[in-house]
C-alpha cells in the first residue's frame, strides 16, 4: 500500500524554541503551539521534572523522577535544590551546608563543586543534566530536535547567578536565547488575554528563591517597574524547619540521633513535605515514618504549622514593601496580585498577601505551572510568532565599581529598565602605568565590602604615558538577560582596548568551553553505546534463529562446505559481539546474513510446498 | 560622522533606520536627538512614556534575534541608550543635569555637600538633635519628624521654582537662567541627602 501523501508543517518553519523553568525543586519544559502555550510531558507522562541528579556506580547519570527514588537508596550520589548553589563561592554556602546533604568537594572556592559518589560536578553542570532531560522530553514529545531555549531565572538573581544558568544552557548544547525573570514570565501567561492597562504585582514564592514583581501593563507591553527578593527564601526553609522538629522528637523518642544518616534524613524530609503539602488543604495531619522497624508519628495542626513557619513568610513582605515604594505605586494603586511558586498553595501565605495588598490574588493558573507558559510566550515573541507583547525588565540590583577607600560608586541603579548602560572614563596614576583595573560589584550598599564582588576587568596594554594622560572610555552595559557585558576604548586613539575578564565567581570561558566538550563526549558516547545494545540485540536475533533453522531439514539440504561457511561465519559475529565496536557486529550480522540465505531460501521454499501441500483438497 | 547605511551604503540621514533598505543604524547618543526632541527642559510626561513604549516596540532585541549579528547589536545598543534616555529625561531633576551637563556645567556632586549659607543655623540644630538621638534622647523624635515635613515642604518650593526657570531657558535659552537652575539643584540635593540622614536616623533608632 502507497504512503498517504504526508505534509509536514513543522518542517516550513523553523525549529521551535522551548521555554524552560528550571526551578529549585522541579522544571518544566513548554512550547508555543497556535492555541497558547503548552507543558510538553515525559515519557512517564508527568509534567513536572524533579530537580534531582544523581550519579551511579558505573557514571552513569540520571536526572528527574528516576533521580528523585534515588535520593532515598542513593542519598551521598544524589543531589536535590543544586540551584541554590548556582553563581554562588563555598562562603556563601555555609549557612545552606547545616540544612542541606551538599558534599562539596576539596578545593571548592569561586566555584563550588559537589561530590556525587566518586565524580565533582559544579552546580551548572548538575542543571545541564535536568536541562538534557526537559530537552529529550520536549523533543520526543515535538518529535524535532530542540536547540534553542529561554530559561527562566529568580528576578532576584543576580550576575554571577544568571551567568551560572546561561552555562548551564550551553553546556546541555542549548542556544539560550533568552533569561527571563520568573514573575515577569508568570505576567506574561496571564496577560495573554487579560486587561490591557493597569498595575499589577507578582509574589513567587518557590522551593528556594522568593521574588516580588510590579508591572504596569499597556496595551502588550510588560513593563516592570520594580522587583525586589531573596534569593535564599522558599519551600526549603519551610521542610527544614519541620525536619529538624521532627528529627528532634525522634531523638527523644527513640533516643537515637538520625541527624546523620542521610536515608533516615531523606525519608523523613519525604514526610515531612508530604506533611505540608496536606496541610494546605486538611486542619491537621500526621508526618509518619517507619524506620527500621521503628515507627515515628506525629500530629500536626494547621494552627501549630502556621506558627512554625510565621517568621519565614513575613520574611517576604519586607521586600515586598521596599518593592511596592521602588516601583513609585501605593497598594491602592495596585490593580491585580499574581501567586506563583508552589509555596503560595499555603493558605498563610496567601493570607498575607491578601492583608498586605487588600486583594484577592489570582490562582487561575498553576502555580507550579505559570512561569514555564510564560517562557513559552517569550519564546514565540523571540521567534516572531507573538507580535503584539512586549517585556521591559528591569535590573534587579545596583551595579558599580569600587572607588578609593573601598567606597561604591554607582553606575546603574537597580530597577534601571535593561538593557541599561553607563560610561565612565579612567586614567592611569603613575607614569608609565599599563594596566588598569576596574572592580565591578552588583549591591545597594555604600561600601564594596557589603557589596557582592562580580568580576575584574583587566583594561591591558595601555600605551605608557605620563600619569593622567591616558583616557580609556568603558562603557557597562546590562543586556536583556541581565548580564553585564563591558567594553573599553582608548578615547585619544579611538582604538578599542582590551579587556580580561575574571569573574569573582562563576566559571570562565574557557572552562565553559572544555565542560561543553566534555559533554559532547559524554552525549557521544552514550550514543555510541546505545548503538552497540541494539546492534547486540540484533545479533541475538539473529543467532537465535540460525540455532532454530539448525533443526530444520533444510540444514541438512546444504553442502558440508556451505555448512562450514556458515558456522565459520557464527563465530565470527560472536567474537564481534564482545567487541565495543557496533559497526563491526553488524558487518557480522550482514555477512551471515548473506552466508545463509541459501538456507532461509530453502526453508522458505519448504514452508511453503509445506503449508501448499497441507492445505491442497484432495 | 557616519553618512552611509552599513547595509545598503545607501546616504544616511541621522535616522534610526535606512529609509532605503530600512535596517536598524548605529544609534546616536545624543538624548533628545533619540527621542526626536528639540533640547527643552519642559516635556509632556505622558508624551514620553507613548513615545517611550514606541521606540521599545520598533529597537529591542526581541524583536531582532532573527536579524542579522549587525543588527542585533545595534538594537542592544539603541535600546539601551533607550532606556538611558528615558530614565533621563522623564526625570526633571536628571532631565536638568543632563542638559547642563552638555551646556558645558560642572554638575559634580562635591557642591552639593557645602551648606546653602541661609540654612547654616538650622543644619546645626539638626545636627545636635540628630546626636542626641544617637545618645538616646528619644524626646528629639518629634521634632526631627517635623523636621521632615518642612523639607518635604522645601522641596516642592523648589519644584515650583524649577518648573518656572525651565520654561524661561525653553523660551530664551540663556546660560544665566541655567546657572540659576544649577543653583537650586544644588540646594535640593543638599535638601534630599539631609532628609535622607534624617530618615535613616529615625527607622535606626
Amino acid at each position: 500500500m502507497a504512503e498517504p501523501l504526508q505534509i509536514d508543517f513543522g518542517a516550513l518553519e523553523e525549529p521551535r524554541i522551548a521555554g524552560i523553568d528550571l526551578g529549585t525543586t522541579n522544571s518544566l519544559v513548554a512550547v508555543m503551539d497556535l492555541t497558547g502555550p503548552r507543558i510538553l510531558p515525559g515519557e512517564d507522562g508527568a509534567l513536572l521534572v524533579p530537580s534531582v541528579v544523581s550519579c551511579s556506580r558505573n557514571g552513569e547519570v540520571s536526572a528527574g523522577s528516576p533521580a528523585r527514588e534515588l535520593l532515598i537508596t542513593q542519598p551521598d550520589r544524589t543531589v536535590y535544590s543544586v540551584k541554590r548553589l548556582m553563581g554562588r563561592g563555598v562562603a556563601d554556602v555555609e549557612e545552606e551546608l547545616k540544612l542541606f546533604p551538599f558534599r562539596i568537594a576539596e578545593g571548592s572556592e569561586s566555584v563550588i563543586r559537589l561530590n556525587l559518589g566518586e565524580k565533582t560536578f559544579t552546580p551548572p553542570e548538575i542543571s545541564a543534566f535536568i536541562l538534557r532531560q526537559l530537552k529529550k522530553n520536549a523533543e520526543a514529545a515535538l518529535g524535532e530536535p530542540v536547540r534553542r531555549a529561554v530559561i527562566t531565572v529568580p528576578a532576584y538573581f543576580n550576575d554571577a547567578q544568571r551567568q551560572a544558568t546561561k552555562d548551564a544552557g550551553r553546556i546541555a548544547g542549548l542556544e539560550v536565547l533568552r533569561l527571563v525573570n520568573e514573575p515577569t514570565a508568570a505576567a506574561l501567561a496571564y496577560g495573554l488575554d487579560k486587561r490591557k492597562e493597569g498595575v499589577v504585582a507578582v509574589y513567587d514564592l518557590g522551593g528556594g528563591t522568593f521574588d516580588i514583581s510590579i508591572l504596569r501593563l499597556h496595551d502588550g507591553i510588560f513593563e516592570v517597574l520594580a522587583t525586589n527578593g531573596d534569593t535564599h527564601l522558599g519551600g526549603d526553609d519551610i521542610d527544614n524547619r519541620l525536619l529538624r522538629i521532627a528529627l528532634e522528637d525522634i531523638a527523644s523518642e527513640w533516643g537515637d540521633d538520625l541527624s546523620a544518616n542521610a536515608e533516615a534524613v531523606q525519608l523523613l524530609r519525604r514526610a515531612v513535605i508530604q506533611a505540608k503539602e496536606r496541610l494546605s488543604f486538611v486542619p491537621f495531619t500526621n508526618i509518619e515514618l517507619e524506620y527500621r522497624g521503628k515507627k515515628y508519628q506525629r500530629e500536626i495542626t494547621r494552627e501549630l504549622f502556621e506558627k512554625l513557619i510565621a517568621d519565614i513568610v513575613d520574611r517576604t513582605l519586607g521586600p515586598c514593601r521596599n518593592c511596592i515604594q521602588d516601583a513609585g505605586v501605593t497598594v491602592e494603586g495596585i490593580d491585580e496580585v499574581v501567586l506563583v511558586g508552589g509555596s503560595t498553595r499555603i493558605p498563610l501565605v496567601r493570607k498575607a498577601v491578601e492583608n498586605l495588598f487588600r486583594a484577592r490574588p489570582h490562582t487561575e493558573l498553576n502555580p507550579e505551572e505559570v512561569v514555564a507558559l510564560g517562557a513559552a510566550v517569550q519564546a514565540g515573541i523571540l521567534a516572531g510568532h507573538v507580535e503584539d507583547q512586549l517585556l521591559l525588565d528591569v535590573t534587579p540590583l545596583s551595579l558599580g565599581i569600587e572607588m578609593m577607600g573601598g567606597v561604591v560608586s554607582k553606575l546603574i541603579h537597580r530597577n534601571s529598565t535593561i538593557p541599561a548602560s553607563a560610561t565612565e572614563v579612567f586614567t592611569t596614576a603613575v607614569d608609565g602605568q599599563k594596566n588598569v583595573l576596574i572592580h565591578v560589584v552588583q549591591g545597594e550598599r555604600e561600601l564594596v565590602k557589603d557589596c557582592r564582588s562580580l568580576a575584574r576587568f583587566d583594561l591591558k596594554d595601555i600605551e605608557p604615558l605620563p600619569a593622567g594622560a591616558a583616557r580609556i572610555e568603558v562603557r557597562f552595559l546590562i543586556d536583556a538577560n541581565g548580564i553585564l557585558n563591558v567594553t573599553a576604548r582608548d578615547l585619544r586613539t579611538g582604538k578599542e582596548q582590551s579587556v580580561e575578564v575574571k569573574p569573582s565567581y562563576g566559571l570562565t570561558d574557557e572552562e565553559v568551553e572544555a565542560m561543553i566538550r566534555e559533554s559532547y563526549e559524554m552525549a557521544e558516547a552514550d550514543f555510541a553505546e546505545r548503538q552497540v545494545r541494539e546492534a547486540r540485540l540484533e545479533a541475538d536475533a539473529i543467532l537465535r534463529a540460525l540455532e532454530k533453522a539448525k533443526q530444520n531439514d533444510a540444514w541438512f539440504a546444504l553442502s558440508d562446505g556451505e555448512r562450514a561457511e556458515i558456522v565459520k561465519v557464527e563465530n565470527q559475529l560472536l567474537l564481534a559481539y564482545h567487541s565495543d565496536d557496533h559497526l563491526l557486529i553488524r558487518a557480522q550480522i550482514d555477512y551471515l546474513n548473506q552466508v545463509t540465505m541459501k538456507l532461509a531460501e530453502t526453508m522458505l521454499d519448504t514452508a511453503v510446498k509445506a503449508a501448499l501441500k497441507g492445505t491442497k483438497i484432495d | 560622522m557616519e553618512t552611509s547605511c552599513w547595509q545598503c551604503g545607501g546616504p544616511s540621514e541621522q535616522s534610526l533606520f535606512c529609509k532605503f533598505c530600512n535596517s536598524l543604524q548605529p544609534p546616536a547618543a545624543d538624548y533628545y536627538r533619540f527621542f526626536g526632541l528639540e533640547r527643552r527642559l519642559s516635556l509632556d510626561a505622558a508624551a514620553l512614556q507613548k513615545r517611550f513604549y514606541e521606540l521599545s516596540r520598533l529597537l529591542h532585541p526581541d524583536r531582532y534575534s532573527r536579524r542579522s549579528a549587525n543588527e542585533q547589536r545595534y538594537s542592544l545598543e539603541a535600546t539601551a541608550i533607550l532606556n538611558d534616555a528615558y530614565r533621563v529625561l522623564r526625570d526633571p531633576v536628571a532631565r536638568a543635569e543632563y542638559v547642563l551637563k552638555e551646556e558645558g556645567f560642572d554638575i559634580g556632586e562635591q557642591r552639593s555637600k557645602n551648606v546653602p549659607s541661609d540654612l547654616l543655623e538650622e543644619v546645626f540644630e539638626l545636627n545636635m538633635a540628630l546626636e542626641e538621638l544617637r545618645d538616646g534622647d528619644a524626646s528629639v523624635r518629634p521634632r526631627l519628624e517635623a523636621e521632615l515635613g518642612r523639607f518635604d515642604s522645601m522641596r516642592e518650593e523648589i519644584d515650583q521654582e524649577l518648573a518656572a526657570l525651565f520654561e524661561r531657558y525653553d523660551r530664551g535659552c540663556q546660560r544665566e537662567t541655567l546657572s540659576q537652575i544649577r543653583g537650586l539643584l544644588n540646594r535640593r540635593r543638599y535638601i534630599t541627602n539631609l532628609s535622607t540622614e534624617v530618615q535613616q536616623e529615625l527607622e535606626n533608632r
